[in-house]
């Protein structure tokens, strides 16, 4: 059980091009922990600098209280118990399965590789597949193997480079819930690149959003996805409704009524309030906020009604699950859940 | 064929800009380990002695010495029919080239795939058994018109293929666009289709502009004196071989030009098409009452290229017997030839491997500089690389001069750069992820070397050295000058016997030649496929 420490981490390609900007991140051991960013933030050269592919400009990673990188510091990818799984999994073509899993056991003797091989492979829901090539497998079998093959030698740390990215849709879920049981079940600590919210949200223990070469916020699913720190932050991890309002203590006045808030602000603030859609619901009554519905988009386990709000110039939009039985044109009072967050 | 197959790209030019190939980018900023880097720096050195070593001897009394017999007379004619015999085989190729191209990809000629496999096949032709072949049915031939006969007919493949794949890649809407506009399909071909093409003309033009430079088999059995024809008397003749290391410095300028002409052509071609997509394929043009004509043309050359060879060998083996010609002789003449051919192909497999993996996995200006020392060789004509190894053994390792070592050395700085080419394409072969994942699981980068990254290119790595093998065992000039008193190999003693007009007594050995010559070719057919 090991945990991760990556304090000012920076790194440039040339002088114009700062890719990391003393990058902070905590992982406590155990955790499942997401660098969830847009493409070009950095999340996969953070990566591959916590594996020792790339060497950082400045700054320090220690894993388990080992430094691993730091002012005259650099352990070789080799040595640093740091598993991959990379997109694709990159199985190794010439080598079987069971061979591929071996590849990081070659100080065992040979008993206990093969005993650690079939544990693995059974770990991840594959046993008796050792004698098979890699391109006898499918995308998400490839991707459970890779991961075998990053655990079988008991690594301080995994990393795992968007490895669900190839697979479609509909298998995507699955490996995704596997790998994480597999990683749950040895209590390896792991870090998951990923540019998809979803993905972060619904396999991470902890998110960490990447913007421009720095940690954006750091937090569990429900706090990043709750309460984020920023618009830009709201809108990256979900669908948001952001409008104008003023706080003062506890709520803020909005064109949606009051609204209580998850942190009062020093004072009075103008500043944008944000709700995330499901928080507002469409409601048969003439108090309170109103509004003409413009657009319906069904998505069969949910809608979203797009409703133009009496004093506001931007239109929300609401998810409502279910049927849906307002047409666009038709007057709707809308009524709001929950907290919101204001954004000065 | 003396120079480098151009067939095999080895590829200078295109050096890093191919590094753009999807599955295997290059790695800023990592720096070669030390393992990888003092071979590949042997190797590198190793390239570039002969051509170092030629500079110093040439300059060796004096520059203004050196300057004499370059400016010589005799230089200059030699120049002079050197530049003529390639002027009249490039517009030779070009015509044969781009007119049974054009028949056999955008028109409707019966039998289209046929002619185009028979238009390739000369390719596997050395020069001098076409020169053997034309000579022997012909002998009045002997001179210009028999070197310009002989050499357009093995090198205008070198116009046909990449022409019929620019025809192919061309985008035909371009050619519909210009008919809708109301030109004529001559006024369409001349303005739209032609310069869809001119790239990759000139391109091929240049190869075969190089491989008539180079040539030495060919000329000197037609006794026309080229520059390589001039470079082997002159040190033939003399004690003094100044002389021939200046000719030698001059024919490598030459070669030099042609090359950075090659790489500019390369440079400018593949921009037949704007926009994305695929091209649809092209619809055949009816040939009409041109049809005959078409075929008549068609079959004329690949009965010149093709049948006239395969023929008059079949002749000369059939009017031949025991009194022409010894089958244990032969037999112990192809022995040796193989065995100085594998060790040719195993030498330089082995010095290409460092150079071939860095070329591939690593960027800066130490992997550049090694990568461009390995294609040193790239077009050098044998004779001149065997020359300056001749001066280089003379003075400093006189035990190997005149032993199969030497000889051997050889053939690694010719044929290096087709080795590292299809070292370094293999290894791109492969995605560089692959040796991170073994890196994260405890492997040293040798380790990594081991196990991962030559073991899957293995295959494309064996694919070059049976290349290499053919190349060794087909060439000639380097052979003659560098080889052991007493041995012969398949292609010195065609040559010689040919020299003699001992025409009965050669064809045996051109037709072992060619028979082992396709074994290697036909493995490395089944390979690609």
């Amino acid at each position: 059980m090991t945990d991760v420490q990556i304090a000012g981490v920076s790194k440039s390609y040339g002088p114009d091009a700062p890719v990391l900007r003393g990058l902070d991140l905590s992982v406590p051991a155990g955790t499942l922990a997401a660098l969830l960013g847009p493409s070009g933030c950095g999340k996969t050269t953070l990566l591959r600098i916590v594996a020792g592919f790339l060497h950082a400009d400045a700054g320090t990673v220690t894993v388990g209280g080992r430094t691993l990188c730091g002012p005259g510091v650099h352990v070789p990818p080799e040595a640093r118990r740091i598993g991959i799984v990379p997109q694709e999994g990159a199985l190794f073509p010439h080598l079987s399965v069971a061979r591929n899993v071996a590849f990081g056991l070659s100080g065992r003797d040979r008993a206990a590789r093969r005993a650690r091989t079939e544990e693995m492979l059974e770990l991840v829901g594959l046993g008796g597949y050792g004698d098979r090539m890699p391109h006898e497998l499918s995308g998400g079998q490839q991707q459970r193997i890779a991961l075998a093959r990053a655990l079988a030698p008991q690594p301080e740390l995994v990393l795992l480079d968007e490895p669900f990215n190839a697979l479609d849709s509909g298998l995507r879920t699955g490996v995704r819930s596997d790998v994480r049981a597999a990683l749950r079940a040895t209590g390896a600590t792991a870090l998951l690149v990923t540019h998809d919210q979803q993905e972060a949200l619904s396999t991470a223990d902890l998110v960490a959003v990447v913007r421009d070469g720095r940690v954006a916020q750091c937090g569990t699913p429900q706090e990043v996805y709750g309460r984020p720190v920023d618009p830009w932050t709201a809108r990256f991890v979900g669908d948001a409704v952001l409008v104008p309002g003023t706080a003062d203590g506890g709520t803020a006045t909005t064109p949606l009524g009051r609204l209580p808030l998850a942190a009062a602000p020093a004072g009075r603030t103008e500043g944008a309030v944000l709700l995330r859609p499901e928080q507002l619901r469409l409601a048969d009554t003439a108090a309170g906020p109103q509004g003409t519905v413009t657009d319906v988009a069904f998505y069969g386990h949910d809608a979203m009604v797009t409703v133009t709000v009496d004093g506001l110039e931007e239109p929300v939009g609401i998810r409502v699950a279910g049927p849906v039985s307002v047409r666009p044109g038709q007057r709707t009072g809308i009524l709001v859940e929950g907290e919101a967050t204001l954004h000065p | 064929m003396t120079a480098t197959d151009p067939v095999a790209p080895a590829d200078p030019a295109a050096g890093p800009a191919g590094a753009a190939a999807p599955a295997g980018r290059r790695r800023a900023g990592r720096r070669p380990p030390a393992a990888l880097l003092v071979p590949a720096g042997l190797a590198a050195l190793f390239a570039l002695l002969p051509l170092g070593y030629l500079a110093v001897r040439s300059l060796e009394r004096g520059p203004s010495f050196a300057w004499q017999v370059v400016a010589d007379g005799r230089t200059v004619e030699l120049l002079g029919r050197s530049v003529g015999l390639a002027a009249t085989v490039v517009a030779a190729s070009l015509v044969l080239g781009v007119s049974l191209a054009w028949l056999t990809v955008r028109s409707r000629l019966p039998g289209a795939r046929v002619w185009s496999v028979l238009m390739t096949l000369p390719l596997a032709v050395p020069s001098y058994v076409a020169a053997f072949t034309w000579l022997s049915a012909f002998p009045a031939l002997a001179g210009f018109a028999g070197a310009a006969v002989a050499l357009t007919l093995v090198s205008f493949p070198y116009v046909y293929l990449p022409v019929t794949a620019a025809l192919r890649g061309a985008d035909p809407a371009q050619e519909e666009v210009s008919r809708s506009l109301g030109h004529g399909p001559l006024r369409t071909f001349l303005a739209v289709t032609l310069p869809q093409v001119r790239p990759a003309a000139a391109g091929g033009a240049v190869l075969v502009a190089l491989y008539v430079f180079s040539d030495f088999g060919a000329v000197s059995l037609m006794r026309y004196d080229t520059f390589t024809r001039g470079i082997y008397t002159s040190y033939r003749a003399s004690f003094d071989r100044t002389p021939a290391a200046a000719l030698s410095v001059v024919l490598v300028a030459v070669t030099v030009l042609l090359v950075a002409a090659e790489a500019r052509t390369r440079g400018r071609a593949g921009h037949a098409r704007t926009g994305t997509g695929t091209a649809r394929p092209a619809v055949p043009a009816p040939l009409g009452r041109w049809r005959l004509p078409a075929l008549t043309w068609c079959t004329l050359v690949a009965a010149a290229a093709v049948v006239m060879p395969l023929a008059t060998l079949g002749y000369w083996l059939a009017v031949g017997n025991s009194a022409t010609w010894d089958p244990a002789t032969l037999a112990d003449t192809a022995g040796t030839t193989l065995g100085a051919a594998a060790a040719g192909a195993a030498l330089t497999t082995l010095l290409a491997l460092p150079v071939g993996v860095i070329a591939a996995r690593h960027r800066g200006r130490t992997a550049h500089l090694l990568e461009q020392s390995a294609y040193a060789g790239h077009a050098l004509p044998g004779i001149t690389v065997a020359l300056s190894l001749v001066f280089f053994a003379v003075r400093y390792a006189e035990p190997v001069y005149q032993e199969l070592p030497l000889l051997i050395c050889a053939y690694a700085v010719l044929f290096l750069p087709v080795a590292v080419a299809a070292t370094r394409a293999a290894v791109l072969q492969s995605p560089p992820v692959l040796e991170d994942v073994a890196r994260s699981l405890g492997r040293s980068p040798l380790g990594v070397l081991r196990e991962v990254t030559l073991p899957l290119a293995a295959p494309g790595v064996a694919a070059g050295a049976a290349l290499t093998f053919v190349l060794c065992m087909k060439e000639l000039p380097a052979t003659l000058l560098l080889r052991p008193t007493g041995m012969d190999t398949l292609a010195s003693r065609l040559w010689t016997e040919t020299g003699t007009g001992s025409f009965a007594a050669a064809a045996p050995y051109a037709a072992a030649l060619i028979l082992l010559a396709a074994i290697p070719s036909y493995l490395l057919g089944r390979h690609r496929t």
